[in-house]
């Protein structure tokens, strides 16, 4: 991955960074330059709640090669309380704790690592809470 | 302004994976037994689906290189993306074409080659299909995904893992009768809940394959068609198009395909037609929950009764809608940018009762649901014999 592409998504990545629209308050992450939702054009920088539950989840046996010493993992989707969905893995739980509403919440961890050079990859991961 | 436009000739190239053929080849097979079916002796325009050749073989500036191995250049040639909606939106294009009066003769054509890479190079691939830096990056896959789906439809609905391996059960049983299927073995429930693991609760045969092939038709204006055409012309008479986000979480409900219900009121009302008209329909079975998510945003079921109709029987040969006649993607192969294509192939085929062991009786009306990445766009064609 090219250091630029990294590096613009690190205040989504790292500090949870969103955008607010000032016009119907709804929260986008990461950040939008229009509101699907009222057309506003106008946005607040806010940090999102880190608390929520699990949506939903799946057990990845067959994954890419950047994650292959992973597997087994748990990646799922994440309803923060402020509404916001994510999509990430569940970090520190027991595959028999797993289920849908399970309360969760974000923290800051290493996702990956990339080739020869071991490159690693950062960013949000949601453990039980 | 607009006219009724007609398909009047179908063409399959093998499927399967093909070590010793290009892209270039497995293309102009298909292009030219549609083109000897419909038996025209010349084209004005070419488009082709292709989600990824790029990714996949490396080479891009894929409409002109295929009409000059066609023989046609230097007539205008098109190729259009939309993931693994790719050969549904080259029928859209290639209608739309007729219909404006720009070309009399379109030939529509869907490739894609996907073995020339290995194994994790084509899931790359594939993966782009999703959203790189809020999906893929965190380590998902396209089997995950609909993972995620289906364990939600199964909380939700009560769906169980028994339902979901009927749909790749039936859809194998239907691609056992299909010549060009890649993989026409019939399979038994048990064979699915006891093979390899992928993305919990999905199994590798809940997945479809990686396949190479090609698939393509010949449109022209229903009134030629009815002049030049050796048999029966099909008559394109709904077309529906819609988009989602890609990210599966950014959607209200997970388990709704929204693109796909959005796609399918236009088609509907496009066609004058409601749902329970139907004989039957192509849907885009890449995983098992797939088939049964799309059956209900196409209104052939409840929502919800996706699994309990599908035990039942109802989409199967005989049933009161058959899905999948031709395998689907599950047993006849996903070739990503010729699916589209290919299960328009499958509905002329029907409709023309040229189906052998498959086919539906007195078919007259089928319906294709072509669907990118985890629904994040959806392309539905409705057709019927042209009286
Ligand atoms: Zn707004």
């Amino acid at each position: 991955m090219s250091v630029s592409k990294y590096w613009r998504e690190i205040p989504h990545r790292y500090r949870l960074e969103a955008g607010k629209c000032k016009q119907c308050g709804k929260i986008y992450f990461p950040g939008r330059l229009i509101c699907p939702e009222c057309g506003g054009r106008e946005f607040d920088t806010i940090q999102l709640k880190r608390e929520g539950k699990l949506l939903t989840y799946t057990i990845i046996h067959v994954g890419p090669s950047r994650f292959a010493d992973q597997v087994p993992y748990v990646v799922g989707i994440v309803e923060l309380q402020d509404g916001v969905r994510l999509l990430c893995q569940v970090a520190d739980c027991d595959l028999d704790r797993l289920q849908i509403g399970l309360p969760v919440k974000i923290e800051f961890r290493r996702i990956s690592e990339e080739g020869e050079a071991g490159i690693i990859h950062y960013g949000y991961k949601c453990v039980p809470v | 302004m607009s006219r009724d436009v007609a398909i009047i000739g179908i063409g399959m190239s093998k499927w399967g994976e093909l070590w010793d053929r290009s892209l270039r080849d497995i293309f102009v097979e298909a292009a030219l037994a549609a083109i000897d079916d419909a038996g025209v002796d010349k084209i004005d325009s070419l488009y082709i689906g292709n989600m990824t050749a790029g990714l996949f073989t490396g080479q891009e500036h894929l409409a002109a290189l295929l009409a000059d191995y066609l023989g046609v250049a230097p007539i205008p040639a098109t190729r259009v993306e939309s993931a693994c909606a790719s050969g549904g939106l080259a029928v859209k294009m290639g209608y739309l074409e007729v219909a404006l009066g720009m070309s009399e003769v379109v030939l529509v054509g869907g490739v894609e080659k996907m073995t020339d890479v290995g194994t994790d190079q084509a899931t790359y691939a594939l993966a782009t299909a999703a959203d790189q830096d809020y999906e893929v990056y965190h380590g998902i896959t396209f089997p995950g995904l609909y993972a995620m789906m289906a364990r939600l439809h199964m909380e939700k609905y009560g769906t169980t893992r028994e339902q979901l391996a009927q749909v790749a059960v039936k859809n194998h049983y239907h691609g056992s009768m299909n010549p060009v299927a890649q993989y026409p073995q019939r399979i038994t429930v048990e064979q699915v809940l006891n093979s390899v693991m992928i993305a919990d609760p999905l199994r590798i045969l809940d997945c479809s394959p990686i396949t190479d092939g090609a698939a393509a038709l010949i449109l022209c204006p229903l009134e030629l068609a009815k002049k030049i055409s050796r048999k029966p012309p099909v008559k394109i008479i709904g077309i529906g198009h819609a988009t989602d986000s890609i990210a599966l979480h950014s959607r209200d409900d997970l388990t709704t395909l929204k693109a796909t219900e959005r796609a399918a009121q236009q088609a509907y009302r496009m066609a004058g037609i409601k749902p329970s008209d139907l004989d039957l329909a192509e849907v885009h079975d890449c995983f098992t929950i797939a088939e049964i998510c799309v059956i209900e945003a196409l209104g052939l079921v409840e929502k919800g009764q996706g699994g309990p109709a599908t035990a039942a029987g109802m989409t199967t040969l005989g049933g009161k809608i058959p899905v999948n006649t031709s395998g689907g993607l599950k047993s006849k192969g996903h070739p990503v940018g010729a699916t589209g294509v290919a299960q328009v192939v499958e509905i002329v085929t029907q409709l023309r009762g040229e189906a052998g062991p498959r086919q539906v009786a007195n078919a007259r009306l089928g319906l294709t649901q072509n669907m990118g990445g985890s629904g994040g766009s959806t392309l539905i064609h409705i057709m019927e014999v042209a009286s």
